[in-house]
């Protein structure tokens, strides 16, 4: 298990939590056990054709992701953020 | 049974009730505070289910749905969505459009999408399903054309419209690709835009007319004739009759200094000959306000053939909103109420078949669309 950051405009699918588990070597694999324990939650991240939506940004650790289906190191944290948009 | 303004803004949605006469109405909401909203649409067959076609700035589309008139809603299991992998790559960008099925098939919704794509729920709006026959008819692309050919913020399939008389009988129409008719509930479809202008594009070289690539920016169905569709398209306003397969540009006969280029069309739900236009300036930079900075509702009467000019209670001058596509409405009451919400965020009424009208509401976000139904 690996602890996820989720942001304020996920928190409606998570009971309010801005932390929680999710299993998975993978953002891909996280995304997916998120969405079993949450359902609903990555189809608002990640678009059908398997593409991060515009306005989300993937960490792992610190470093921002691009790659679904990277490795992930054993007990890095993912963080889901709501890149700046709006006004 | 009480009149409810559904209203859909760039920033959440607000419900307006009237309880007995259409003079008081109260304000409810918001709903999806800070969420894009393109469409709140009440179920006529059962007047109680709500479906909004929402969009959180920084996520995914979806749709959410109530059972209890919009106090509480749940996300759809399913929202509308193209198939993984499919050949052209396509993603839901928003929902923008929603309109409820056949009386006689309850449960059956119809959403638009941006990009073009048309989808079906057969329960209620929890699970969407693409329809194939036109998201991957062959000729589908070239219909919808390239990212220059769509509006700002991505092309729209909106004015998806049943036959009351015939399930299988649909329009749909897309900013930009045009209008396109199903007689058989979706499988085929066939391009509908003779006679309508695009002056967007160079005459063909062959004196021919394009069938497809136009711009309807609101078609509409008269529920008394459902031969005759209306039509305010980005080059004019137009009627149909079918079995006709021609457009006729009736808003040649509005006045000269007005033009007839606008967004919504509204057409009368007894009176097939009655509609009513909101044109828009669309000279030189096409700033898609009132003519002159005053506003002012456009009726006729005959199909058509005279426009009449009705602007009492708006302001006389320095007005300058736009009112969109989604964006005027009327109920089935009589005398029929008009009902249209701005830009900037007002809420205008009429309860005189736009004879005039009143501001009720002054400060909401900018609205994207507005819905009316007697709500159970």
């Amino acid at each position: 298990m690996r602890r996820v950051h989720v942001p304020s405009q996920l928190r409606s699918y998570t009971g309010g939590r801005a932390e929680v588990e999710a299993d998975g070597d993978t953002l891909d694999a996280v995304l997916l056990d998120l969405d079993r324990r949450f359902p609903g939650f990555r189809f608002r991240v990640i678009d059908e054709q398997d593409r991060i939506r515009r306005h989300i940004l993937l960490f792992v650790g610190s470093e921002r992701s691009g790659e679904l289906g990277a490795a992930l190191p054993p007990g890095a944290e993912v963080h889901v953020i709501g890149a700046l948009s709006g006004g | 049974m009480p009149l409810s303004l559904y209203v859909a803004t760039r920033k959440g949605v607000w419900i307006a009730s009237a309880a007995g006469s259409r003079r008081s109405f109260t304000l409810t909401g918001p709903s999806f505070l800070g969420q894009q909203c393109h469409h709140v649409v009440l179920d006529p067959r059962d007047r109680r289910t709500l479906l909004c076609a929402s969009r959180q700035w920084h996520l995914g589309p979806t749709v959410f749905r109530s059972e209890d008139g919009g106090a509480t809603w749940k996300e759809a299991e399913a929202p509308p969505r193209f198939p993984t992998g499919e050949p052209r790559g396509r993603a839901v960008d928003h929902v923008f459009w929603l309109t409820p099925g056949h009386a006689s098939e309850p449960g059956v919704w119809y959403a638009g999408t941006s990009p073009q794509g048309l989808f079906r729920s057969e329960d209620g709006g929890r699970s969407w399903a693409p329809v194939s026959g036109f998201n991957d008819h062959p000729d589908q692309a070239a219909w919808v054309g390239s990212d220059k050919d769509q509006t700002p913020d991505g092309g729209k399939l909106h004015s998806v419209l049943v036959d009351p008389r015939d399930p299988a009988h649909l329009y749909l129409s897309m900013s930009g690709g045009g209008t396109f008719e199903s007689r058989d509930r979706g499988a085929g479809w066939s391009p509908l835009n003779l006679g309508v202008a695009m002056d967007f594009a160079p005459p063909k070289e062959d004196g021919s007319e394009y069938t497809y690539g136009h711009d309807p920016h609101c078609v509409v169905l008269a529920p008394s004739r459902p031969d005759r569709l209306w039509q305010q398209n980005h080059c004019g306003l137009y009627r149909i009759d079918r079995p006709s397969d021609r457009w006729v540009r009736v808003g040649r006969n509005m006045p000269a200094d007005v033009g007839d280029i606008g967004f919504p069309i509204v057409v009368h739900p007894r009176d097939p000959d009655t509609a009513w236009a909101f044109p828009m300036d669309g000279t030189n930079d096409w700033p898609r306000t009132p003519p002159g900075g005053r506003p002012a509702v456009f009726r006729t009467r005959d199909a058509g053939a005279t426009w009449e000019r009705r602007a009492e209670g708006f302001p006389a001058g320095q007005a300058w909103w736009t009112v969109r596509r989604q964006c005027l409405v009327g109920d089935t009451r009589d005398p029929v109420g008009l009902y249209f919400g701005t830009t900037s965020g007002q809420v205008w009424a009429s309860d005189d078949e736009g004879e005039s009208f009143r501001l009720l509401f002054g400060d909401l976000p900018q609205i994207h669309a507005i819905s009316v139904a007697e709500s159970a």
